[in-house]
């Protein structure tokens, strides 16, 4: 703890920190490669939607069977003269998955089935969907997307402002189709449980980013009033700042994901939760990285252009410039102090707080400088 | 959507009350000692209604889902019928979830639940223990209305000895079973006339806007001869059949009505029962002739009183053009007809609904009296309106889930739940140290909030706990788990600026608050949007997901802060104590840094 304690005090104080705004072209390469990795995938091998999307039939016997899983493909494509295949599950169960059946024959197949594996038919569980139900799921989770990612950018340009929207929008987006390349390129089934992940990795990446947006929002206020940083460095410190937030949350996000992963996966073999916590590992990982590496530097790109900063841009490098002139020493000897006097005044102006503001003004720092 | 107009004055306020309050800073403290108590005891006063409320209403668990429970969940969705664009609404919807209701109940069914979810969907839940697969056949089947005219009529099954008449005709019926079709048929009639004669009188049906009700006597009487001819045209093997089929159908039986007349086409005679509504539920079974109006050619159905002739309660129906036509025809037809043969019967689903006579030829619009009650009046209309229906609906998924394995499920859940939960704690106490037992203190109670909640919601609204709505819950975890994350976070930094914890804590708090607020509204916008939009399991994941989400800012405002703040006083935290995981040491709050803010100190205390 004293190691990562530190490390945030040291990541708070900015005497480390990783240049993520500097580098972006480097990160914003890799998310280029990934993305087209991802979209190459979509569309070479195409996603291998399950049973729910094609209409179909999965039966799962709870109890333990003494037919083999060879054995149990026969028995079901004998009784629904389709493919079938059969899963072993972890509790000793059976799920066997029949592709392009109608849901009014699925009643004579369990019971042939039944009698197959000299069960109760009432033991089998049966999960009959048509072939239209998958799609409709789809279309509606792809209608949910696309109203949840016009109300967000209308709110976040309204909370913030529209460049923090559109870049939290394209974070999002890279985060899907990171995701969706995934699942195509591992060959991972989708199921609706996907679905159901994928769509809360909407609120938890854009969650991860609205904390860093949040800190730089805060951090940013009255950045046109000095000269000392601009806004790339103020947009690098505020990633920085959060860092060691950004990691504990998503730690403490994945870890009960983990939990489920590994009880759906491990326990129950298959199924929803299994499916719902998988798509959720990897769709919060991709959040993390992207509300770190692309929402904020893109944020920070596209206010570079607005003219105020153009201009701050210029007095910083001018008074870097300056300083380099008049010698390199004076440089470190002020930069601890004043970066103590931003920190400072940062709150001043957000909150209800003007001692600090006046504090600094008794300084002897020109305070129509800041605000 | 209405989240955001509640909640931006719900947040604007305590910054503003915090703004009064902080300004002055010797205030600051004061204020900050009565009101954490005040918060705490408002949410543990709250828990304990809440879970009052809980034992109160008997429901201690959440009501669980057909897949934790066992049962089969069957979904329909409707699809327009060809030519009718516009059909899927509200009030079809709603009609078809009652006329469904009315089916799965009518197998004894009675905790089975029907509702519409989204706008074209109807969830059907059979809880285990029931036949799932005779509901589903129930279910499953697209509703159908017809008028068919009666060939034959009689009383079915034991009740029959009740009233003089019926027992007479069930002796003639039975064996004129075979002149029926024949041209005497006419000697069988009169017998059996007896029999519908209460309701041929009740079920009188006129026309909507003809005066000429009392007309019937001679009409009626001049058609006795016209009957055989229509009748007689089914003399073959089939009638025959269906004959044999009359003669042994015994409607009181649950499973051989269920099964009458199954199968047969709109075309064919069939056979079927009814239910008598006027005297005492007896039941009644038919020989009918082959469709000849359709209920998709009733444009719409209603139940009014007819306040004008005090005729008490009538349902009145109106036809399409094509249908106006074809029911003008029969109607003419049936006129002519002796009783029962001047009856047509309206049949859904193979049951005869409502068997009135007709006096005369109708067409356009037409009225059905008798002596409904108001009930009765309304769901004949209901179900006019249902045969009306352009809509048909077709099974999009069926699971069938044994109690063994919906059991296994809520096990597993749990156990993951148990697991997340575990690991969040072990982590936040590595991480926190003593400020761990806010975190923990706080996911209890939101925990606690979450279950009662849920058990709540069982009865009130219908929620129940299914698979995804579990998951949804673990995931919360996190969220949950993060906005202590925000707020410690916080308050780490300030303390690393030097200052001691409970200005610290005060400090962090506003700026802690205000991220904590965005997040979760994003948060909570996802759920939102998801649960309007989509259907199935999609919708119970964010329900859950919203629900916490939710009480995610009610813990941390009327909760983790005001114990935060209480804590903050104690010597283990506001020393810094190395377990209590604010030692500014560990930290990293450097000497120098503080040195300066000491000197500063007397600067602000001049100014303040």
């Amino acid at each position: 703890m004293s190691k990562l304690g530190t490390l945030g005090a040291r990541l708070h104080r900015g005497e480390i920190g990783y240049d993520f705004v500097g580098k972006r072209k480097i990160w914003y390469g890799i998310s280029i490669l990934i993305t087209i990795t991802a979209i190459l995938g979509l569309t070479v091998r195409g996603l291998n939607m399950g049973i729910e999307f094609q209409g179909g039939a999965v039966f799962t016997t709870t109890t333990k069977s003494q037919v083999s899983v060879t054995q149990a493909e026969t028995f079901a494509q004998e009784a629904s003269g389709h493919d079938a295949v059969v899963q072993k599950l972890g509790n000793g169960g059976l799920r066997i998955q029949i592709a392009g059946i109608d849901t009014d024959k699925s009643d004579a197949i369990k019971e042939k089935l039944a009698t197959d594996l000299k069960m109760n038919p009432e033991k089998i569980n049966a999960d009959l969907v048509g072939p239209s139900w998958g799609d409709q799921i789809a279309n509606k989770a792809w209608e949910g997307l696309a109203i949840f990612m016009v109300l967000v950018v209308i709110y976040l340009a309204i909370a913030f402002e529209w460049r923090m929207a559109i870049a939290a929008l394209v974070a999002l987006i890279h985060d899907i189709t990171i995701t969706v390349g995934i699942y195509a390129l591992v060959g991972f089934e989708v199921t609706p449980g996907t679905v159901i992940g994928l769509l809360t990795i909407l609120g938890y990446s854009l969650y991860d980013t609205v904390v860093v947006f949040d800190s730089l929002k805060e951090q940013t206020k009255g950045i046109t009033k000095q000269t000392r940083w601009t806004y790339s460095d103020v947009a690098d410190r505020s990633i920085n700042s959060t860092l060691v937030r950004s990691i504990n949350t998503t730690v403490v996000a994945l870890l009960p994901v983990a939990g489920l992963l590994f009880i759906g996966g491990g326990v129950l073999g298959a199924g929803m939760l299994n499916d719902i916590s998988l798509s959720l590992f990897v769709g919060l990982a991709a959040g993390a990285y992207s509300s770190i590496f692309i929402a904020t530097p893109l944020v920070a790109d596209l206010k570079e252009r607005e003219p105020e900063m153009k201009a701050l841009r210029k007095r910083v490098l001018a008074k870097r410039a300056q300083a380099a002139a008049t010698g390199e020493s004076l440089e470190p000897e002020t930069s601890e102090p004043s970066y103590d006097d931003f920190e400072d005044a940062t709150p001043a102006v957000v909150g209800p707080r003007n001692q600090p503001a006046s504090r600094s003004r008794g300084r002897g720092r020109p305070s129509g400088k800041r605000r | 959507m209405a989240w955001p107009s509640t909640r931006s004055p719900g947040a604007g306020r305590p910054e503003r009350e915090y703004e009064k309050v902080a300004a002055p800073k010797k205030g600051r403290n004061a204020s900050a000692q009565s009101r954490p108590g005040r918060s705490l005891a408002l949410i543990l006063i709250a828990i304990a209604a809440l879970t009052g409320g809980m034992f109160a209403s008997g429901q201690t668990t959440p009501r669980l889902g057909i897949d934790l429970a066992g049962g089969t969940s069957i979904t329909l969705t409707a699809q327009n019928e060809p030519g009718q664009p516009n059909a899927i609404n509200k009030t079809n919807m709603d009609t078809a979830v009652d006329i469904m209701n009315r089916r799965v109940n009518g197998l004894g069914v009675s905790e089975a639940e029907v509702q519409t979810q989204g706008s074209d969907n109807i969830i059907v839940n059979i809880p285990r223990g029931t036949n799932s697969k005779q509901a589903r056949e129930q279910v499953g089947t697209t509703a159908k209305l017809y008028f068919r005219p009666v060939l034959a009529t009689d009383v079915s099954g034991g009740k029959a000895s009740a009233t003089p008449s019926p027992s007479a005709s069930s002796s003639s019926s039975a064996t004129t079973g075979d002149k029926a079709t024949s041209s005497s048929s006419s000697s069988a009639t009169p017998s059996a006339s007896a029999t519908t004669q209460g309701r041929v009188v009740s079920d009188a049906l006129k026309a909507g806007s003809s005066p000429s009700a009392s007309s019937t006597p001679s009409t009626s009487a001049s058609a006795s001869s016209s009957a055989a001819p229509s009748a007689s045209a089914g003399t073959d093997p089939a009638a025959a059949k269906l004959q044999a089929q009359y003669a042994t159908l015994d409607c009181t039986n649950k499973a051989v009505r269920a099964k009458a007349g199954t199968g047969a086409k709109s075309t064919d005679p069939t056979v079927a029962c009814g239910q008598d509504k006027n005297s005492s539920g007896q039941w009644q079974k038919y020989i009918l002739g082959p469709a000849e109006v359709a209920g998709t050619d009733v444009k719409k159905s209603g139940a009014v009183f007819d306040t004008q002739t005090g005729a008490g309660w009538k349902v009145t129906m109106d036809f399409t053009s094509g249908g106006s036509k074809k029911f003008a025809a029969i109607t003419g037809k049936l006129a002519q007809n002796q009783p029962p043969q001047n009856q047509f019967a309206i049949v859904l689903d193979g049951q005869v609904v409502s068997d009135p006579s007709v006096a005369q030829s109708l067409s356009g619009s037409a009225e059905i009296s008798g002596s409904f009650t108001q009930t009765e009046a309304q769901d004949l209309a209901n179900m006019l309106n249902y045969g009306a229906l352009p809509l048909t609906f077709h099974e999009s998924s069926v699971t069938t889930v044994t109690a063994a394995l919906g059991g296994e499920q809520l096990h597993a859940g749990l156990i993951a739940g148990a697991i997340g939960l575990a690991l969040v704690i072990i982590y936040l106490v590595i991480y926190y140290r003593g400020l761990s037992i806010i975190a923990i203190a706080s996911l209890g109670v939101s925990a606690i909030l979450t279950y009662v909640l849920m058990a709540l919601l069982g009865p009130a609204i219908g929620f129940a706990l299914n698979l995804p709505a579990v998951c949804g819950a673990i995931v919360a975890i996190g969220i949950t788990a993060d906005s202590f994350i925000v707020f410690f976070e916080r308050i780490r930094d300030e303390i690393r600026e030097g200052r001691t914890l409970r200005p610290a804590v005060e400090r962090a708090w506003p700026r802690a608050r205000r991220t904590i607020l965005v997040s979760d509204f994003v948060s909570f916008l996802a759920a939102a949007v998801l649960f309007i939009v989509t259907v199935g399991k999609v919708q119970g994941f964010a329900f859950t997901l919203g629900l916490t989400t939710v009480l995610d800012v009610v813990v941390v405002f009327f909760f983790t802060k005001p114990l935060m703040t209480i804590l903050a006083r104690k010597k283990f935290f506001a020393e810094g104590h190395s377990w209590s995981g604010l030692d500014p040491k560990r930290l990293g709050a450097k000497p120098p840094l503080r040195r300066t803010r000491r000197a500063s100190a007397p600067v602000d205390t001049k100014e303040a």
